[in-house]
């Protein structure tokens, strides 16, 4: 009922992401500088992108709750930052993986691009432990969609503020001009699966709790013992 | 602008009345001072560490002033008595921001000298004015910010540990600017300019968000 066409989208998001990876692995030219390293590169920017779109999503679904006040609104803002925030973590640890690799260190101040995502990354870690802190669901719904709204315009505040600056190892990933059309190709396929990836975990993540709270009523009604709400930072629909 | 003058009236009058927040701000401002000479073991800075000492005593004293902005109409009803009112919401935003920095500028009034004072190597006289520009438009974004942060955290369980935790990494492209646009007054070997990139973003920000904050203030106070 609340899963329809989850087989298909789930089908497809592993054809793409696997023959996106088998793309990156096996078709792409190696790096000249950094060699079978770069490959990194399909995982990791792809990854940031689809975190960042995510957290901006979220933002721009909390006002359509705000304008609404349907709960199912802050239940999709919700999802969408819980999402991004699971694969920040990712983007941190390739990151990490990568510059370690390739720098030769774990972490590196000097570089706007890192700092900017751990900042932004800081931010959203304080959503869930600020929904949770909130007991009554409808206020919880909407200070959340506050913090959503500022939080995502705070993003491209951020990274537009980093991009003024000079950088100087990170790689700039557009603009440059300077990536050749097969690791272009590549990227996108890439690109193209993880965001079917996210939009595939982030419909999981909605019929799940949809048919959670189905069931949760229909016990109420037919069973009369519906388990005590605990508090929680999920919206309950 | 009635309303506005009448709910700024009343902050300025409560903290002028309880002095709840300027004291214990500039207290905490000089504590920060000692800890800092301690725990960098120096006796006088310049440069882009007293630029940073500056910024992040700044802001940590604020924090203060964050954590204490809400509290009486939270407590004592201010809330409640504010949407009895036939007015809009927003105002209740505007003035705490204005409240806000002038707690801000009281604090920097005695801060400043003090740290030119205490830690400080070249002395402040050569770069005043620039010295109050900067720190007025770092006043303005926190302000805001605290403004928002604040309403959101004092209705949570959580209050004194949200209201930092959220607003910290809002402001931190306020620090970044704040430290590049100070590092040039602070310097030892007489001050330098200010840059105007670093101008433009901290400008840019406070507009943003203040428009931004006054777009969405409206829903936190429904209840």
């Amino acid at each position: 009922m609340h899963g329809k066409g989850l087989r298909g989208l789930s089908v497809a998001t592993i054809v793409v992401l696997v023959g996106a990876f088998a793309v990156a692995a096996f078709y792409a030219p190696l790096d000249a500088d950094q060699g079978f390293r770069q490959k990194i590169f399909y995982l990791h920017v792809p990854l940031a992108i689809v975190a960042l779109v995510g957290f901006i999503v979220g933002g721009l679904l909390a006002i359509q709750h705000l304008r609404t006040r349907e709960p199912i609104w802050d239940l999709r803002s919700y999802v969408a930052i819980h999402i991004s925030l699971i694969l920040g973590v990712a983007v941190l640890v390739t990151g990490a993986i990568w510059a370690k690799t390739s720098w030769g260190v774990w972490w590196l101040w000097d570089e706007p691009t890192l700092v900017s995502f751990l900042i932004v990354f800081l931010l959203y870690g304080t959503y869930t432990p600020m929904r949770f802190a909130i007991e009554d669901r409808e206020r919880q719904a909407r200070y959340a969609s506050v913090f959503a709204i500022t939080a995502g315009a705070f993003v491209p505040i951020c990274f537009g503020a980093v991009r003024a600056q000079p950088q100087e190892v990170h790689p700039q990933t557009f603009g440059s001009g300077e990536l050749p059309g097969p690791m272009w190709l590549t990227f996108l396929l890439c690109l193209a699966g993880m965001a079917l990836l996210f939009y595939t975990l982030y419909r999981f993540e909605i019929a799940t709790k949809l048919a959670r709270g189905r069931l949760r009523s229909l016990r109420r009604q037919l069973l009369d013992d519906a388990p005590v709400q605990r508090r929680s930072a999920a919206p309950i629909i | 602008m009635s309303v506005l003058a009448a709910l700024l009236r009343k902050e300025l009058r409560l903290e002028l009345r309880t002095f709840e927040s300027v004291p214990g701000m500039v207290l905490f401002s000089l504590t920060i001072f000692v800890v800092f000479h301690f725990g960098l073991d120096r006796a006088s800075v310049e440069g882009d560490l007293a630029a940073g000492i500056l910024v992040v005593t700044l802001l940590f004293a604020g924090m203060l002033g964050l954590n204490r902005l809400y509290v009486a109409d939270e407590e004592q009803g201010g809330f409640d008595g504010f949407l009895l009112a036939p007015v809009d919401r927003t105002w209740l935003f505007v003035a705490k921001a204005i409240a806000l920095f002038a707690y801000l500028v009281a604090l920097e009034i005695v801060m400043v000298p003090a740290f030119a004072l205490l830690l400080l190597e070249p002395g402040l006289g050569q770069a005043l004015p620039e010295l109050a520009l900067v720190l007025a438009l770092t006043n303005a974004g926190f302000a805001i910010i605290a403004a928002l942060v604040g309403a959101i955290a004092v209705r949570t369980r959580a209050r004194d540990l949200l209201g930092p935790l959220i607003a910290l990494p809002l402001l931190v492209p306020v620090v970044i600017a704040a430290a590049g646009l100070l590092e040039p007054l602070l310097r030892e070997t007489g001050a330098g300019g200010l840059d105007a990139k670093w101008l433009a973003i901290l400008g840019l920000y406070d507009l943003v968000f203040g428009l931004l904050s006054v777009a969405v203030f409206d829903p936190l106070l429904e209840d």
